[in-house]
């Protein structure tokens, strides 16, 4: 059954329109990577509004083809100009800055855009055969199950994310916070407005995205005084057709890289971990571990293959679940909410068309994808030669008009103000924001769930560990939440010095 | 730095004690068809008061020098702020195309000093084209001033 279905996706997304929305999707992903302040969550953000007039299909294939493209776009500034566009091509600049320095800039991208690539497919092979038996698992879930899927969600980003746990859980609960503001669907009371008639309609997510991750990462890189020093590309046919030569050597590396990436990126906040697990496990490997950092060819290939493998895995809890793995995907999300589509397992049995157009379009979308980034590097980083003081304000509008569009309010670009003011403080302070964009998307989800699991057991916490399926993501959920706690208490049974807390 | 991380966390606690407050004067027990709307608001409150008092005693215990931010580093960021909040005022007066045309020519004059030919070359076309993109391609509509009206938009 899967590969009718996946042929009829194919019908689907290789339409010339759609194909055209996939060329346009990527193209404007690619830039939107490229530039600084905005990364494939906020450039989400800013189109979603121009969807609601298209058919489902395309729009999602729009928003998902400038998600490869920004994923893609990340590695150009990390290769070309040592700016990691997003945390998960941190460890790309590792050896991609120092071969474009060497000369071999070209080498580096088009390694860069193949691993992508390669790690892109197998986690779009496994979403193929994996996204129908999860949706089908799902279907048998009730709100207990649910509501231990979100708690799962929010515990890795405790446990697993890095960085200050309390952190992570404050950023938690003031998405879940800004969520609850307004009207209570359920009673019908107002929540949190103290008479303010402005905030009965709540706190938009989109504007929230648009706010804390372009205005705040625009404050962010205006105070570091940014300063774009591009190494030239170096990018030619001849190149490319010798890179690809060596890149089967890396046969490896590649199969590592996408099953980390796959593994870590199913779950939230998963593609970061990711793209530094493999590039540490690349060198561990390497027979020349003294090679790495310098300007190693492989040192390129790990991290891209992981992060792209995990970059497309983040859209299975999505379709499957309704359940968002990056932020990237939570805007998704909202648009599919917005454009009347119920996320959530019921999506394959109640709209095959759009589940599997929008499978058959990660194929033809990551395609097109690489041979366009492959082919047109060098107008995509001239881009960054744009001087930052035409750069800035033209992604403050553009910013500005993606929030008054959400629900044609001037209240929302003030609020994309102060939530750029709320990321650069918070960015500053090292308070992760993904978990907060998440809570706030979820938000209401997971409260209802919440309500009905409760009302389902006229008020015992206890549903959520007597049901068997619902038991076990809680006893993990609960597991990743004590971790923080547990991996000190761990090192000292084990006899290890705790490392001293990190000076911030 | 130590100080900001005392300042935000206090201040989020304070924010979840509004959120408790709101959340008993809702009610935050059992209703009768299941939980009241202030349930689910009230132990976020908790939750939140509880974490920052922990950061808070983490940041206290913690000697750092490192400043959150230098007089230098305030500087562009603030060029950057206020310009945008006059952008973001002048939008209901004068629409949103003439306040972004004068925002992006004056910071293009003030931060970059580009020269006036090509100020004014982004400061029109930039605008003009997202007028043509958005309402006209994607039919999504902007604030609109007195120039729009004249102009028969």
């Amino acid at each position: 059954m899967g590969i009718e279905n996946l042929l009829l996706g194919f019908h689907v997304a290789i339409t010339p329109y759609n194909l055209f929305i996939a060329v346009v999707g990527i193209t404007l992903g690619t830039i939107i990577g490229v530039l600084p302040g905005l990364g494939g969550a906020n450039g989400v953000a800013i189109l979603l509004p121009l969807t609601f007039t298209m058919p489902p299909t395309s729009a999602i294939i729009l928003l998902t083809s400038l998600y490869w493209g920004a994923l893609f776009g990340g590695a150009i500034t990390s290769i070309l100009f040592n700016i990691p566009g997003e945390p998960w091509s941190v460890a790309t600049t590792f050896d991609g800055y120092p071969m474009a320095r060497n000369g071999q800039g070209g080498q580096a991208l088009t390694a860069a855009f193949t691993s992508s690539f390669v790690g892109a497919l197998f986690s779009i092979i496994l979403i193929t055969f994996f996204a129908p038996l999860l949706a089908e698992i799902a279907l048998k879930f009730g709100p207990p199950e649910f509501f231990a899927i979100q708690l799962l969600t929010f515990s890795s980003f405790v446990g697993l994310g890095g960085g200050n746990p309390l952190k992570s859980l404050v950023s938690i609960l003031l998405g879940f916070v800004l969520a609850a503001v307004g009207l209570d669907i359920v009673t019908g009371q107002l929540r949190m407005t103290f008479g303010f008639v402005d905030l009965m309609k709540g706190f938009d997510f989109i504007v929230a995205v648009i706010g804390l991750f372009g205005i705040g990462e625009i404050l962010l890189s205006v105070e570091e005084g940014l300063s774009f020093r591009g190494v030239p590309t170096g990018m030619n046919l001849r190149v490319v057709l010798d890179t690809w030569k060596i890149l089967p050597r890396y046969a490896r590396t590649f199969l590592r890289g996408s099953f980390i990436g796959f593994w870590m990126g199913f779950k939230p906040g998963g593609a970061t971990p990711a793209s530094f697990m493999s590039y540490a496990f690349a060198k561990r490997f390497s027979k020349h571990p003294e090679r790495f950092g310098k300007g190693e060819l492989e040192g390129v290939v790990a991290p891209e293959t992981a992060a792209h493998a995990a970059g497309v895995a983040a859209i299975l809890p999505m379709i499957t679940l309704g359940i968002p793995g990056s932020p990237t995907a939570a805007v998704m999300l909202g648009g599919l909410i917005i454009w009347g589509l119920q996320p959530g397992p019921l999506l394959f049995t109640e709209k095959p068309d759009f589940v599997w157009g929008l499978i058959a379009s990660m194929y033809t979308g990551n395609i097109i994808g690489v041979l366009m980034v492959l082919a047109f590097v060098p107008f995509f980083a001239s881009i960054l030669k744009i001087p930052f003081a035409i750069l800035t304000p033209l992604i403050v509008v553009v910013c500005a008009i993606g929030s008054y569009a959400v629900h044609n309010s001037m209240i929302d670009i003030w609020y994309m103000l102060i939530f750029g003011v709320v990321g650069y403080v918070f960015k500053k302070l090292d308070y992760p924001l993904a978990p907060l964009v998440l809570a706030l998307v979820l938000g209401d989800l997971a409260e209802n769930a919440l309500r009905q699991s409760l009302i389902m057991s006229q008020g015992s916490l206890a549903i959520f560990v007597s049901r068997p399926i619902a038991g076990a993501i809680t006893a993990v959920a609960i597991f990743f939440f004590v971790l923080p706690v547990l991996t000190p208490w761990w090192r000292r049974l084990r006899g290890t010095a705790v490392p001293a807390p990190r000076e911030i | 730095m130590r100080l900001a991380d005392l300042i935000t966390a206090s201040f989020l606690a304070l924010l979840g004690g509004v959120v408790i407050v709101d959340a008993v004067r809702l009610g935050i027990g059992w209703g009768t068809d299941g939980p009241q709307s202030g349930f689910f608001p009230f132990w976020l409150g908790v939750l939140m008061i509880a974490a920052c008092a922990a950061i808070v005693l983490q940041a206290a215990r913690r000697a750092t020098t490192v400043p959150f931010v230098t007089r230098e580093q305030f500087r562009p960021v603030l060029k950057v702020l206020w310009p945008a909040v006059a952008l973001v005022v002048l939008t209901p007066w004068i629409g949103l195309y003439v306040a972004a045309a004068l925002y992006t020519g004056f910071y293009m004059r003030w931060i970059g000093r580009h020269t006036w030919l090509a100020v004014l070359a982004v400061a029109i076309l930039f605008p003009l084209a997202t007028f043509f993109v958005f309402e006209k391609w994607f039919l999504v509509p902007m604030p609109k001033g007195p120039l729009e009206a004249w102009l028969g938009q």
